[in-house]
């Protein structure tokens, strides 16, 4: 498959309004099975008014959160898919930039340094446009996450060493909440990235919090046994939706992970809003193919 | 716990009426602002023709679209997505806020830190948490963008809403030491050590 750049540019644009105006559906089930399970009269009133807020975007088309975020595009190539990765950059751009000046958006993005913002949501290495590949004959599919700043703010490493051991994981995950506490909008999606190097842990940490739909698990079967007793311990410490009290801090914990150094022990964690933002879809040769 | 319904600006008085666990709805006049906006206003002393006295200020960049002016646009500003931002990072604008500005009443999401909390007791004013995230609902809460300063740091300008039926909101910092967002940390730290224990983990 040839990939077409004029669609890539579009369904970047499309990706983009879609991520900010529709929750998918395993968030919205997560938030039917939080208000089940919450006995706070008040984090049950909030989590009712933050699921009224999904239906009034909906009804209006309008963004369910004001912050549009900053743009990230997770791209998987399938097999024997031919493109040009810089002209696949640009394309991307070009969809952001044009979601953003043709809806409009808020541009939400600045120079780091001056702070100008080109009221484009583009700039220097921004859209992040990370690249992965699969055995998928044929695909070439996009996500595309706007990853808000109030959450993004409240991410942490922590370069343990073998001695500290699992117990230093497991700590940091819990301290990393209590520290966030009603900053991160939650309840929150807590993602946790465990071994590798440096930036691949906080990278993995980003992914599980962002990319991975409520009510997955970890591939790993150790990475999954974790990440179902961190869910359950993190929603014993009663921080609740928008830190205001309450069972429901997080929707769930999500860990993943990747081998290390012997001498390494890293963790990190990252957090997504209650506003689990992601929208994609997969170009084929029978034309684009969009996921709810 | 009470509910209030505040016309906009309101007096000290009945700033510190409010206790938290109380709700407030507000109507009228509504500023709003973010990091640029103050830190253009207390770092870099630039001046604003609004009178924010007695005033409430929200922590907020809205999406908005760029209109001809009319009577349901005077800014020039269509609103598109209004909410709120994290309060936490602009913590120490609040005291400049109420002494240069005169503001009584700061929403936000989140809660704010202890000099905040100081200044609501010395100067009386209070902090309304909002239900973060939720813009979509807060928009149908604006009747319109009235008016625009510092608007070359667009979208963190400070801008001046008409809002009706903004709310409800719930007081989370009083001037009266009552703070939601602390108790709610202080009991959550006091559970770290049982929650880790649950994980087989010695707290340290």
């Amino acid at each position: 498959m040839r990939v077409d750049l004029a669609t890539v540019e579009e369904v970047a644009k499309d990706l983009y309004i879609r991520a900010v105006k529709i929750l998918p559906d395993d968030v919205k089930q997560g938030f039917e099975r939080l208000s089940r399970s919450e006995t706070n009269p008040r984090a049950r009133q909030m989590l009712g008014t933050m699921v009224a807020n999904i239906a009034v975007a909906e009804a209006q088309r309008n963004l369910t959160c004001q912050d549009t975020g900053i743009p990230i595009y997770n791209v998987t190539i399938g097999r024997n898919v031919q493109v040009d990765g810089v002209d696949l950059e640009a394309a991307i751009a070009r969809g952001c930039a044009r979601a953003t000046v043709e809806h409009p958006l808020r541009s939400s993005v600045v120079h780091p340094i001056t702070r100008r913002n080109e009221h484009t949501s583009c700039g220097i290495r921004v859209p992040v446009v990370n690249v992965a590949f699969s055995e998928a004959p044929e695909e070439l599919a996009i996500e595309m996450v706007p990853k808000g700043s109030g959450s993004e703010n409240n991410t942490f490493l922590r370069m343990a060493v073998p001695a500290d051991g699992l117990d230093a994981v497991k700590t940091f995950v819990i301290d990393s909440v209590l520290a966030a506490g009603g900053k991160t909008c939650p309840p929150t999606i807590v993602g946790v990235g465990i071994g590798g190097s440096a930036d691949l842990c906080v990278h993995l940490a980003k992914l599980a919090a962002t990319s991975r739909p409520l009510g997955s698990r970890c591939a790993d079967e150790e990475g999954a046994k974790l990440e179902a007793e961190l869910t359950r311990a993190v929603n014993q410490l009663g921080v609740g939706p928008q830190g205001l009290g309450g069972d429901s801090t997080a929707f769930a914990v999500h860990v993943e992970i990747a081998a290390t150094h012997i001498t390494m022990n890293p963790v990190a964690v990252n957090m997504q809003c209650h506003a689990a933002r992601r929208a994609t879809a997969t170009l084929t040769p029978a034309g684009v193919r969009h996921e709810a | 716990m009470t509910h209030h319904d505040f016309t906009m600006p309101v007096t000290e008085e009945a700033a510190r009426s409010l206790r938290v666990g109380d709700t407030v709805t507000l109507d009228g006049t509504l500023f709003g602002i973010r990091d640029r906006t103050q830190i253009e206003m207390f770092d870099r002393g630039r001046a604003t023709r609004f009178d924010l006295a007695g005033h409430a200020v929200i922590h907020t960049a809205p999406n908005v679209r760029k209109v001809a002016p009319s009577e349901r646009f005077p800014a020039g500003y269509e609103p598109v997505c209004i909410g709120t931002t994290t309060s936490a990072r602009m913590e120490r604008f609040t005291r400049p806020l109420m002494t240069q500005c005169g503001v009584r009443l700061v929403i936000g999401k989140g809660g704010l830190q202890e000099d905040s909390q100081a200044a609501f007791r010395e100067l009386g004013g209070a902090y309304l948490a909002i239900v973060g995230g939720a813009a979509a609902l807060e928009t149908t809460w604006i009747e319109a963008i009235e008016d625009v300063d510092l608007d070359d740091v667009n979208p963190e300008s400070l801008w001046k809403f008409r809002v009706r039926g903004f709310g409800p909101l719930l007081v989370g910092m009083d001037a009266h030491g009552g703070n939601l967002f602390r108790d709610v940390a202080g009991e959550a730290q006091s559970r770290r050590a049982a929650v880790l224990a649950s994980l087989g983990v010695t707290a340290r």
